[in-house]
């Protein structure tokens, strides 16, 4: 039988956790799905989210938490990965032991963004890893001390990673940023518009000096003997190496829009979509709404603020949802400023070279890519995207690499199952249950 | 400049029709409206297998023409061989009767009791009674063997039109969308959208799902088919499923039957889906812990009586039809060019065109 909420809400980062404390406050029951262990999303378990000094979690964050903890009205469904969404709504989770359904009244997607990573030379050498897997192998306990580790991509993640990685215990051998010195610098001159981030910034800044924090810079090529051993940095023109144990790459993030998408829900931007929502975080199907980083990048703090419009506004109480739309334009110009700075500069869509690869689940090259003409016959015939992570690593790097491939070109309605299930699931479905 | 043969439709029928077309000196166009293997041909297993029912001679020729292509390491061609697996004792029965109806055609096969059985393949329900082993049966990834053998006859001399659409057939060849015509004898292969410019040749859409895993380390070696795979396909009307999986070389599986007609919906139908898996359980219960990363449907092209339509069609001159081969136009595809080109050359074949004469289903105009 499954179970019953006035509200669903997926997700447990800043913006689901918002939606589902401000849908509880307007009396609502909630069903809070997430697959991680713990409350507080991708970004959750960074330092962003904690004061400077101390590993302590902020007042608003704790805040939440407790609520979560202590409202009877959210029941909090940690660990569970959604495999299917169906307009309704309902949802079809998979625990470690076994399978669930869950249907609202309404449903709120909050399902969070992952890395952007572009391929160049080397990056499928054990060792290089995107920003969020490098963190949760140091916190996961495995020695990431000694090695030693180098950071590339760009924006304010990366020193967020780094500090992180420190306090595991890492040794960090440079931090490169790929955007200009000029932008960096442009990026802090507007921060004073919102307060907070001058404070997280100032906290980075004496590591960030200690930790060969560079601009203009990235990284061209991961070397190594069948595992990295050094990293080539492009920095102005010039190149060296750098040994490193550990590449972890950061090139901005994307949105997850695949369960929107799959629940039919309007999407919007290039080359990397997302989420379109009116100004009640409603998106173009009706009673499915959307909140955070999945209708456009712009840090927790926004994720924050649309979640609790989201839940707000799903549970009627409009009123409250709109005294929050002046906060929320604020923070949006924050994103919008953020993304400005730090744009990808072209250079970097020029690293892979024929023989680089570009989908690691198909082994497939940019070479036997440029070989083909057409989104169509280019998945027939490489099977790119038709492997286990389902072209969510490939599909963007691709989108940026080669226009031509945009989303809409390649990607129709994700069919279940969202993620990887297991057999047993899908086969304890009776007929007529959606999946 | 006027072909010989204009070929419609570049899936695998269309394709390999083309080659052996080209191959016996015919002058040939093959046109393709989208991507080739985007319709019937991109959506199957792939698997090459010979059927114990009115397909039997059509399905081993061509699986003899089949590893008779040069080089067809293209196709990603492996020769798995296929299990046909035994729930029962009277499927056990069947089996041998199948045995000798393939050793009628000169194909080797070998009954397995439920020892054999699970020593070949380990993840077998242990109380399974037996099966019948085809060692010759083997598997492509479809797409690749399009690609291939679209590019053999290109190689041998023949022309191909991508992002033309056929509207209509003019008598003495094709119309296409853009008003330019085409002269010359005429081969409609557009699997199921054959009855568009054929509307006299009745074809149904069967939906199938097929479920893809994870790669894994799956102990399966051949591909696996429940012995009541052929009553599922004889079945018109009804909604079947029956145990069909494949071992891909990635160490992935692709995890099939069902059969539905009367749907025009392309998505994934969850409770078909639930039914097909459960009864693959019965026979492979390992398979309850391996991880789908996804589900896809497709259409086979199906005939009211089961049989492909290959040959000319009566009051239309060199019009000439490769449609409706249900779930077997992979493996029957090399079978039908060659029955087709004998057609055509009025030469005398090794299979009887008979049974597939389009004239038989023919609807009054």
């Amino acid at each position: 039988m499954p179970e019953h909420f006035d509200i669903l809400v997926l997700g447990a980062g800043p913006a689901g956790l918002a939606a589902a404390r401000t849908a509880a406050r307007s009396g609502l029951t909630v069903g809070l799905v997430d697959e991680q262990s713990a409350p507080g999303g991708q970004i959750g378990r960074r330092p962003i989210w904690l004061r400077p000094s101390r590993l302590r979690p902020s007042r608003a964050f704790r805040e939440t938490i407790d609520a979560l903890r202590s409202d009877s009205r959210i029941t909090y469904f940690p660990g569970e990965r959604v495999v299917a969404c169906e307009k309704g709504p309902a949802l079809v989770t998979e625990t470690p032991h076994g399978c669930a359904m869950l249907t609202g009244g309404s449903l709120i997607l909050a399902t969070g963004a992952r890395e952007l990573v572009l391929p160049f030379p080397g990056w499928t050498l054990p060792g290089v890893m995107a920003l969020g897997g490098l963190q949760v192998l140091a916190k996961g306990g495995w020695p990431v001390a000694g090695g030693g580790i180098v950071l590339a991509g760009s924006g304010p993640l990366l020193l967020a990673s780094a500090r992180t990685l420190r306090q595991a215990g890492a040794q960090i051998h440079a931090i490169v940023e790929q955007a200009s010195r000029q932008a960096v610098l442009r990026f802090l001159a507007g921060l004073p518009a919102w307060p907070t981030k001058v404070l997280q910034t100032l906290a980075f800044a004496p590591g960030m000096l200690r930790m060969g924090y560079e601009t203009d810079a990235f990284v061209v090529e991961a070397l190594g003997q069948g595992v990295l051993e050094a990293v080539r940095i492009e920095s102005r023109g010039r190149r060296r190496i750098v040994p490193c144990s550990y590449l972890g790459i950061g090139m901005g993030l994307i949105p997850n829009v695949e369960a929107a998408r799959g629940l039919g829900c309007a999407l919007e931007g290039n080359p990397h979509p997302a989420v379109a929502v009116n100004a009640f975080q409603e998106t173009s199907q009706r009673g499915i709404y959307a909140a955070g980083e999945i209708t456009g990048i712009g840090g927790a703090e926004l994720a924050r603020l649309e979640g609790a419009i989201a839940g707000y506004a799903a549970a009627g109480n409009l009123t409250r949802a709109r005294a929050l739309s002046a906060r929320r334009a604020h923070w949006m110009r924050f994103g919008a400023h953020l993304m400005r700075q730090f744009a990808l500069r072209d250079s970097i869509r020029q690293l892979a070279e024929p023989m680089t690869i570009i989908c690691r689940c198909e082994d497939v090259t940019l070479g036997a890519i440029d070989q083909v003409s057409d989104a169509g016959t280019l998945k027939l015939l490489t099977r790119l995207g038709m492997g286990a992570c389902q072209g969510r690593m490939c599909q963007p790097a691709l989108a940026e690499l080669r226009p031509r491939y945009r989303p809409g070109a390649t990607s129709g309605i994700p069919r279940p199952p969202l993620f990887p299930a297991r057999l047993e699931t899908l086969a304890g479905l009776a007929p007529g249950e959606p999946l | 400049m006027n072909p010989d043969l204009i070929v419609i439709g570049a899936g695998i029928v269309g394709a390999a029709a083309a080659l052996a077309a080209t191959q016996a000196g015919l002058e040939t166009v093959i046109v393709e409206s989208a991507v080739p293997g985007a319709g019937v041909t991109g959506a199957g297993m792939g698997h090459l297998v010979i059927l114990d029912d009115a397909l039997l001679a059509l399905s081993a020729r061509s699986l003899e023409l089949w590893r008779a292509l040069p080089d067809h390491a293209g196709s990603e061609y492996r020769n798995t061989g296929t299990i046909w697996v035994a729930e029962t004792a009277d499927d056990l029965a069947g089996l041998a009767q199948q045995s000798i109806h393939l050793e009628a055609q000169n194909v080797t096969s070998r009954l397995l009791d439920g020892a054999s059985l699970q020593a070949l393949e380990p993840d077998l329900a242990r109380d399974l009674p037996g099966g019948l082993l085809v060692p010759d049966d083997a598997i492509v990834y479809a797409p690749k063997a399009l690609a291939y053998l679209l590019e053999q006859a290109r190689s041998a001399g023949a022309r191909l039109l991508l992002g033309r659409r056929v509207t209509r057939l003019t008598g003495g060849g094709v119309r296409f969308a853009d008003g330019t015509t085409l002269t010359g004898a005429v081969l409609v292969a557009t699997g199921s959208q054959g009855s568009e410019l054929l509307p006299e040749l009745p074809i149904a859409p069967r939906k199938g799902h097929l479920v893809v895993t994870e790669r894994a380390s799956a102990s399966i070696r051949h591909q696996l088919v429940e012995a009541g795979y052929l009553r599922t396909v004889h079945e018109p009307g009804q909604a079947t499923v029956a145990m069909n999986v494949q071992p891909r070389p990635e160490g992935q599986l692709l995890v099939g039957s069902s059969r539905e007609s009367g749907i025009q919906d392309p998505g994934v139908s969850p409770g078909i889906v639930a039914r097909m898996l459960r009864r693959v359980f019965r026979f492979l219960p390992t398979l309850r812990e391996h991880s789908a990363i996804r589900i896809w449907s497709g259409f086979r092209p199906a005939t009211p009586d089961g049989l492909p339509y290959i040959g000319r069609i009566p009051g239309r001159g060199q019009v000439w039809a490769a449609l409706g081969h249900e779930g077997l136009g992979i493996t029957t595809a090399t079978g039908t060019a060659e029955l087709l080109v004998d057609l055509m050359l009025e030469r005398r074949g090794r299979i009887d065109p008979a049974p597939f004469d389009p004239a038989r289903r023919m609807l009054a105009p």
